[in-house]
């Protein structure tokens, strides 16, 4: 399977896996009950230069490539969910920053994400807008040359603790997108409790009560906001969830074959019942598949490829749906202690509910990957 | 029109013409007017442009004139290669 990584992306998979073996899965469950991730953790991320990895080097980050950022994602997925979700959620600001920010913008924030000393969080959802962006009703407003915003977003990930906000609102000209420091003064941030997954991830309502936005901090144009910025961050925030759910795809499977070669049911070990090994199987199956499909992606975005945006929905739909078989078959292999807290098992589950609703939900892609079918496959006759 | 021009042109058309259902895409059809078949269509366009020239669409060459039809991109793509990258 890491034959089609460089040396250097070898390396650095071997460096990531003994970093999240050491600092994040031994500690996933406890943060997990918790609903926090303690802020040493983010602080520690940001120090190893993890936060900046894919910020180019230009601006001070670490300027890794795409497949490297997708392993990165995939050791971090397999050991906690939620800090993973943080690597996204900061990466895909980050790099809309890099691709539709002013320079002055650019030039300012961006060697401040790359060293984590900001963290960044994706400000899209509102109570009425989920996958349909489009639809968001936050007023943003021109004041001579600053905006003026006001909304209220939720379901944003990391958003109790983010230091700055990519928001999508809406003014004259349409969807447009801005940047919002959390200290502008009419923000307030609340955290959303008690969710199905993801516990740790700070997920909160970030409110906006006629909050004052410098003009540079707009992001492309106005009326870009959702076809060229979100746009831009979901296409990265689509790759990462999906490497990340081959992580959850590899703890889960790593449990379940710890779990089948201890626990003996009916004078044997369960790893020699049919049906168990069954499960195995198709874990096995779809952690390689997972894997190859968001390799893929990582090359073809590499490349600049535009087959690059096709490559990432598509193995993030098949990713996130085979976590949550993935998740649902170890919880069951592993019987009552499944359903207990004892066990990862039962956080794999609720991660991987939430991966089919985030970053395009499972029908969303059901619905929407034939169009890259049509335009791939167009019959001759009409090319 | 020199041929390199026509290349890059028959090449923009192909592109395109995987997301409209014409048999041939004039150079001067709004593809706008012909409806986007997509919401990633935008990204998509973006990135072709700067895969297949190798330029770079900046911030300030977001504008949809640029992008309207196969003349428009092919003009925009022109005159992207004609000028030095700003840094």
């Amino acid at each position: 399977m890491t034959g089609a990584l460089t040396e250097r992306q070898e390396q650095a998979r071997k460096e990531f896996r003994a970093f999240t073996d050491r600092h994040i899965a031994p500690h996933a469950d406890a943060w997990h009950r918790a609903q926090r991730t303690p802020p040493e953790v983010i602080r520690l991320l940001a120090d190893e230069g993890l936060l900046g990895i894919h910020v180019p080097q230009e601006f001070g980050g670490g300027g890794c490539d795409a497949v490297t950022l997708g392993l990165l994602a995939g050791e971090l997925g397999r050991a906690c969910s939620s800090v993973r979700s943080l690597l996204t959620v900061h990466s895909m600001v980050a790099h809309t920053v890099a691709r539709w920010g002013g320079r002055e913008l650019k030039r300012s924030l961006l060697p401040r994400l790359a060293r984590g000393e900001r963290v960044a969080a994706l400000a899209v959802s509102e109570p009425d807008a989920g996958s349909d962006a489009a639809r968001v009703t936050t007023r943003v407003e021109r004041d001579g040359d600053d905006f003026v915003v006001t909304g209220h977003k939720k379901w944003i990930t990391y958003g109790e603790s983010a230091d700055v906000f990519l928001l999508l609102g809406r003014s004259a000209e349409g969807p447009t997108a801005l940047l919002v420091d959390r200290d502008t003064p009419g923000l307030s941030t609340e955290l959303i409790e008690d969710m199905i997954g993801i516990r740790a991830s700070m997920t909160a309502h970030v409110r906006l009560d006629g909050c004052r936005v410098p003009g540079g901090n707009l992001l492309a144009r106005p009326g870009l906001g959702v076809s060229h910025v979100v746009g831009a961050a979901l296409d990265l925030g689509r790759y990462t969830v999906g490497w990340g759910c081959v992580g959850i795809l590899d703890a889960a499977l790593e449990a379940s074959v710890d779990y089948a070669g201890r626990r003996e049911q009916f004078g044997s070990l369960i790893k020699e019942h049919q049906l168990v090994r069954r499960m195995i199987s198709d874990m096995y199956t779809h952690a390689r598949a997972a894997r190859l499909m968001c390799l893929e992606a990582g090359r073809l975005r590499d490349e600049r490829d535009p087959g690059a945006l096709a490559a990432a929905s598509t193995a993030k739909y098949f990713a996130a749906t085979a976590a949550g078989r993935a998740a649902t078959d170890a919880v069951q292999l592993h019987g009552a202690n499944g359903c207990g807290s004892g066990y990862p098992v039962q956080r794999l589950l609720g991660d991987s509910r939430v991966m089919e609703v985030i970053e395009g939900s499972t029908q969303l892609h059901q619905t929407g990957l034939a169009e890259y079918a049509f335009q791939e496959h167009t019959p001759r006759s009409e090319r | 029109m020199s041929t390199n021009e026509k290349d890059n042109r028959a090449r923009i058309a192909a592109y395109l013409s995987r997301f409209f259902p014409v048999q041939d895409l004039g150079d001067d059809d709004d593809i706008f007017e012909l409806g986007f078949v997509s919401s990633m269509f935008a990204m998509q366009l973006v990135s072709f442009v700067e895969h297949e020239f190798g330029i770079t669409v900046e911030n300030e060459d977001l504008e949809l004139e640029h992008f309207r039809s196969v003349g428009a991109l092919d003009a925009f793509v022109t005159r992207k290669l004609s000028v030095p990258v700003p840094r």
